[in-house]
């Protein structure tokens, strides 16, 4: 029996509860979202974007949902700053803005999904699952759609630029295995500018699944950042669904670091819908232990003049299981498109497994595209050049490793981001203290 | 300083080196010639513990100590330093993080506290502008786009920082113009002391008018066929090997 059933019983159970914890706007999407998944259920590993999870196994056990809205504790010692960069910084728990000022200007509105819905309804309707019904919506968006009660907007009105980096710490808690839906819809104006980062961080080491959907919506001309980097413990999985759609001329920097944690799948859709819209998304995964990372990503050339630059890396070792799909397809019309994928992985271990699927479909004449993938171990040549230098094999393959990342960080224009995250990554390979400003999470395992 | 004695090494079950005895010591520059196959980088990378090499059967010691049994990385914190022949790239490593990590290395390995940053842009300054390195350069990746003059200089430039007791010289002139190669050896002059000593490894007399060895060994097909003094490194200037390959016969 599929394990999307005892969701849809505790919905069909619960959806009173859940309505009262919520706003009527968001609870509006909730009838269509349970006859979806009625319908098409949950997609098994014969589907050609999950043959690298299976979702089924992800949501069988038997997780608990804070329908009562129960407030959980959390500690501000997760503060996870910047130097050198001013930020706005929110805690989320589970899918509640639990510390941080909302911002709710004209302007500029940072806050909890059901404030938004309830300050600017024509802007939440306007925006909130507006693709679901066009058939686009998967299997986890429609559960997340069924259960959601809360999560974050970040809205900027045309013209306005927030200079300040929008830092959410996302904490996984509870005390008892739990499943959050959180949502975050992002929306830029014409010609408006963000930076955000979402680090998700554990708050607890009892099992947490997070299913969490993310829509984006940039319109013409604007400009946005937005960077996630998970660093869990093994309890934690996460999976993420994204849609981003982008108008003409808008610029997406996007960039998903995962360091550590359980299960982590990605489903990235971008959508670049106006003409000279330019996306640039980037990955780095370092797993090990049992650690399973999944980035699936599609990118639509819908219009002509569009870039997209994708380069995802991957290292592996232990039983680590990584799987990167990417698809640019390019449409009809999408003449003068600049794409070009790049997928890089090492295999530090002989049972680390990596699945590359770089895929381009071209429906265009006038076209630059390239796509490539590699997988690989470290250069021996390289390590005895250092081990003749005097650096021990172990230190060697350490440099190797953040050279190997490196790629990736520097794409990141934002110097003190940039900086923070290489950090963040040296810590990961030398397994120490990995943030000792914000005291996470499994280097302390 | 350098004590080999009757060594045999292979590489993929192939035997190169046939009986090898070498004796070198310190403040003593030693030549090594000889045809291509003969031998020479076999030696060279079984002294620094290349693992692609397997020593089949000898002894090696160096100050003392049973050379053999180190790991590489410790023969280096140890004070023998090999120029590369095809010194390699690694992009992403830039030369400051590489030196740095080489340099704490060695200063662990002997029990000092890691260098301080001031310390180390000192020290790398210095050095640098002995093989005539600009600035940019140590902030590139290691080799990384480097000339073939560049990765030259650059391997002795890391020997300058790395202060070895043994540097053995794996075809350094190759590749180099005239002006590099006065470069790279008046360099490598500067850096010698008399403790110090380098086994050059070499086809061609430039190199050695600039280094003045005080023994040249000719190797034929993994054995020293011929021990003698700079003259010798003359006659093979003038004659080839071929006149050696009679005395072997």
């Amino acid at each position: 029996m599929s394990s999307i059933n005892q969701y849809i019983d505790l919905y069909l159970q619960h959806a009173d509860l859940l309505n009262q914890g919520s706003h009527p706007l968001i609870n509006a999407h909730r009838a269509a979202a349970l006859s979806g998944l009625q319908t098409h259920g949950l997609p098994s590993r014969k589907d050609e974007r999950y043959k690298y999870t299976d979702i089924d196994k992800a949501l069988a056990p038997d997780y608990g949902l804070n329908l009562q809205r129960l407030s959980i504790p959390f500690s501000t010692r997760y503060q996870c700053r910047v130097p050198g960069m001013r930020s706005r910084l929110y805690h989320v728990v589970d899918d509640t803005l639990a510390g941080g000022d909302i911002l709710d200007t004209p302007q500029i509105f940072v806050g909890p999904l059901t404030l938004f819905a309830e300050r600017y309804p024509e802007k939440f309707k306007k925006y909130y699952d507006s693709e679901s019904e066009s058939g686009k919506s998967n299997a986890l968006a429609r559960l997340n759609t069924m259960l959601v009660q809360n999560g974050i907007v970040v809205f900027v009105a045309k013209g306005y630029k927030e200079s300040d980096l929008l830092q959410f710490i996302n904490l996984s808690a509870g005390g008892v295995p739990m499943l959050t839906n959180r949502r975050q819809l992002i929306i830029l104006e014409s010609g408006a500018e963000a930076t955000i980062l979402a680090c998700n961080h554990s708050g607890s080491q009892i099992d947490h699944l997070t299913n969490e959907v993310v829509e984006v919506w940039q319109e013409e001309g604007s400009k946005l950042q937005y960077y996630t980097i998970d660093d869990t413990v093994a309890s934690d999985s996460i999976l993420n669904t994204t849609h981003i759609v982008q108008s003409a001329g808008s610029r997406l920097e996007y960039a998903s670091i995962t360091l550590s944690g359980g299960l982590a799948r990605r489903e990235v859709d971008i959508y670049l819908r106006g003409a000279d819209a330019s996306v640039q998304a980037s990955g780095f995964v370092v797993g090990d232990g049992e650690q399973h990372v999944d980035n699936n990503l599609l990118v639509v050339h819908d219009a002509p003049a569009c870039q997209s630059d994708v380069l995802y890396k991957y290292i592996l070792d232990g039983q680590a299981v990584g799987a990167f799909a990417g698809k640019v397809y390019v449409s009809p019309g999408a003449e003068q498109t600049d794409s070009q994928e790049t997928n890089a992985n090492m295999c530090m271990s002989p049972e680390a497994r990596m699945y590359t699927q770089p895929m381009l479909e071209i429906y265009a004449d006038d076209v630059k595209c390239n796509h490539g993938s590699t997988v690989g171990q470290f250069n021996d040549n390289a390590l005895f050049y250092m081990n003749q230098r005097g650096i021990s094999p172990e230190d060697g393959r350490k440099l190797l490793q953040q050279a190997f990342a490196w790629d990736v960080i520097e794409r990141i224009p934002l110097l003190p981001l940039r900086q923070r995250l290489m950090r963040m990554v040296e810590s990961r390979f030398r397994l120490a203290d990995s943030c000792n400003d914000c005291g996470i999470c499994i280097s302390k395992v | 300083m350098l004590e080999i004695q009757n060594l045999h090494a292979s590489v993929e079950g192939k035997e190169i080196l046939k009986g090898i005895n070498l004796h070198i010591n310190p403040g003593e520059v030693h030549a090594l010639m000889g045809p291509n196959g003969s031998g020479k980088s076999t030696l060279s990378n079984v002294l620094v513990g290349n693992p692609l090499y397997t020593v089949t059967q000898g002894t090696i010691t160096f100050k003392g100590k049973d050379l053999l049994a180190m790991p590489a990385e410790r023969r280096s914190h140890e004070g023998i330093f090999m120029s590369f022949q095809q010194p390699v790239e690694i992009p992403g490593v830039s030369m400051n993080s590489f030196l740095r990590a080489a340099v704490n290395a060695k200063r662990k390995y002997m029990g000092q506290p890691p260098i301080s940053g001031a310390e180390f842009l000192k020290l790398i300054k210095e050095k640098r502008q002995l093989v005539g390195l600009d600035d940019s350069f140590t902030r590139r990746g290691v080799n990384e786009g480097f000339s073939g003059g560049e990765r030259k200089r650059n391997e002795i430039f890391q020997m300058a920082v790395l202060e070895p007791v043994l540097t053995i010289l794996d075809e350094t002139d190759s590749g180099l113009d005239v002006d590099a190669l006065r470069i790279v050896a008046e360099g490598f002059n500067k850096l010698r002391t008399p403790q110090s000593s380098a086994i050059c490894i070499t086809h061609y007399q430039r190199m050695l008018d600039y280094l003045r060895p005080d023994v040249v060994h000719v190797m034929l097909n993994g054995c020293i066929v011929k021990t003698g003094g700079p003259e010798l490194a003359n006659r093979i200037e003038e004659e080839g090997f071929d006149w050696l390959k009679n005395v072997e016969n």
